[in-house]
C-alpha cells in the first residue's frame, strides 16, 4: 500500500483531470501574461540596447574615419605650410644676397665718384695754389729787383760791375 | 509518509485544491518576479533588470546550444516561462509543507505526476504542431520514416517515450526530494536528540533539493529545446 501510493504519488485515487486542465490553461494564461507584461517591454528594451549600441559604435566608426581624414588634411596641410615657409626664406636669402651686392656696388661707385671728385679737388686747389704762389714769387722778384734797382750804383761801383762782368766772361771761355 | 489530497469533483473533472493552490501560487510568484523586475526598464540595466536579463541570456543560449536562432527565437519566450515556473514550483516544496487534517496542502505543485505530465504532453503537442506549422505536413510526415521505414514504430514509441521522461523525470527528482524532506522532518527530529540529529542531514538535502531543482528546471528546458529542434529544423 505504501509503496503503491508511493510510486503512484498523489494519484492514487483516480485521475485529476481538472488538475490537468487547470495546470494547461494557468501555463498559457501566464505566458500570455509574462508577454504582455515582462517579456514584451523587455525584449524591447533590449532590443532598442542592441540599436542604440550599433548606432553608437556606427558613429564611432565614422568619427574615427573622420578624424583620421582630417589628421590626413592637417598633415598635407603642416607639409604644405612647411615647404612654402622653406620657400619665403630661400627666397628671402636670394633677396638678401641682390640687395647686399646692389647695396656694395652702389657704395663702390659713390666711393669712386666720391674719392675722383677729392682728387679733382686737390688738382685744383694745387693749381691754384701753384698760380698763387708764382703770382706772390712774381711780385715778390719784382719787389727784390725794384729794391736792388731803388739802391743808388755808384759809379765806380758801376765800373766795377761791368768789369768783373767782362772778366768773367773772358775767364768763362 | 503519505497524506490524503484534497479531491473535489466539479464538472465530472476531479480537482486536487491542493494543485490548485500550488499552482496558482507559482504561476503568481513567476508573475510578480518578471513583473517586478522589468518594473523599471532601462538602457543601461540595474539591480534586477540585470537578473532578467540574465535569463533571458540564458535562456536564448539554451536555445541556440539546440537549434538556430533563426528557428528557435519564436520559443523563447516559452523557454524563458517554462524555466521560471518549473524553477519557482520546484523551490516552493523546500522551506515546508504544510498538512492539515491529513490532507497535503503545501508543496511543489512538480511533484505531482500530472502536473508535470501535463507540461511534458504541452511541449511535445508544442513541437508536432511546429513540425507541421514550419515544414509542411508532408515533410513532417516523412521524417517518421527516416531514415529507414521500418523505424516508423520505434519513431511512435519515441514520442511516448519522450513526453514520459521528460514528465516523470521532473516529477520522480522532486517528489523524492520532498518524500527525503518529509522522512527527515517527520521521522528523524522527534524529541530534542532527534531535532538535533535531523539539523546536518536537513541542511544538506535541502542545499541539495535547491540544487536538484534548479537543474531539473534546466534539463526540462533544454529537453523542451531539443524536442523543438528535432521536429523544426531542417537537418535531421
Amino acid at each position: 500500500m505504501l509503496t503503491s501510493s508511493l510510486v503512484l504519488g498523489a494519484t492514487a485515487g483516480g485521475l485529476n483531470t481538472g488538475d490537468i486542465l487547470f495546470q494547461l490553461i494557468m501555463f498559457l494564461v501566464l505566458l500570455a501574461l509574462l508577454k504582455k507584461y515582462a517579456w514584451g517591454p523587455l525584449m524591447g528594451i533590449m532590443k532598442q540596447r542592441e540599436e542604440h549600441i550599433a548606432g553608437e559604435i556606427d558613429a564611432a566608426e565614422k568619427s574615427r574615419t573622420e578624424a583620421s581624414k582630417l589628421l590626413e588634411e592637417q598633415r598635407e596641410l603642416l607639409k604644405q605650410a612647411r615647404t612654402e615657409a622653406q620657400g619665403l626664406i630661400e627666397n628671402a636669402k636670394k633677396q638678401g644676397d641682390i640687395q647686399r651686392d646692389e647695396i656694395i656696388a652702389l657704395a663702390r661707385t659713390e666711393s669712386d665718384r666720391i674719392r675722383e671728385s677729392a682728387k679733382l679737388e686737390i688738382e685744383m686747389q694745387k693749381e691754384q695754389a701753384v698760380a698763387a704762389i708764382r703770382e706772390q714769387v712774381a711780385t715778390l722778384s719784382v719787389m727784390i729787383a725794384s729794391k736792388v734797382i731803388e739802391k743808388e750804383l755808384s759809379a765806380a761801383d758801376q765800373e766795377k760791375l761791368i768789369n768783373d762782368y767782362i772778366v768773367e766772361a773772358g775767364d768763362g771761355k | 509518509m503519505h497524506h490524503e489530497n484534497p479531491i473535489v469533483t466539479f464538472l465530472g473533472l476531479n480537482f486536487n485544491l491542493a494543485n490548485i493552490l500550488m499552482i496558482t501560487i507559482a504561476s503568481a510568484i513567476v508573475f510578480l518576479i518578471a513583473v517586478l523586475s522589468t518594473r523599471r526598464l532601462a538602457m543601461k540595466p540595474a539591480g534586477a533588470q540585470n537578473f532578467i536579463e540574465w535569463v533571458m541570456d540564458f535562456v536564448k543560449g539554451i536555445i541556440k546550444s539546440s537549434m538556430d536562432w533563426k528557428d528557435g527565437g519564436r520559443f523563447h519566450l516559452l523557454g524563458l516561462t517554462l524555466i521560471m515556473y518549473i524553477f519557482v514550483s520546484n523551490m516552493l516544496g523546500l522551506p515546508f509543507s504544510v498538512v492539515y487534517d491529513n490532507e497535503l496542502w503545501w508543496k511543489s505543485p512538480t511533484a505531482d505526476p500530472v502536473i508535470t505530465l501535463t507540461l511534458a504532453v504541452m511541449v511535445v503537442a508544442l513541437s508536432h504542431y511546429y513540425g507541421v506549422k514550419l515544414k509542411g505536413t508532408a515533410a513532417y510526415g516523412k521524417e517518421f520514416f527516416k531514415p529507414f521505414w521500418f523505424m516508423f514504430p520505434i519513431k511512435i514509441i519515441e514520442e511516448f517515450a519522450n513526453t514520459l521522461t521528460l514528465g516523470l523525470r521532473l516529477y520522480g527528482n522532486i517528489y523524492a526530494g520532498e518524500i527525503l524532506l518529509g522522512l527527515i522532518a517527520g521521522s528523524l527530529a522527534t524529541g530534542f536528540g532527534g531535532h538535533l540529529a535531523a539539523i546536518v542531514p536537513m541542511l544538506a538535502w535541502q542545499g541539495f533539493s535547491v540544487f536538484i531543482g534548479a537543474i531539473q528546471a534546466f534539463i526540462f528546458t533544454m529537453l523542451t529545446m531539443v524536442y523543438l529542434a528535432h521536429k523544426v529544423s531542417e537537418d535531421h
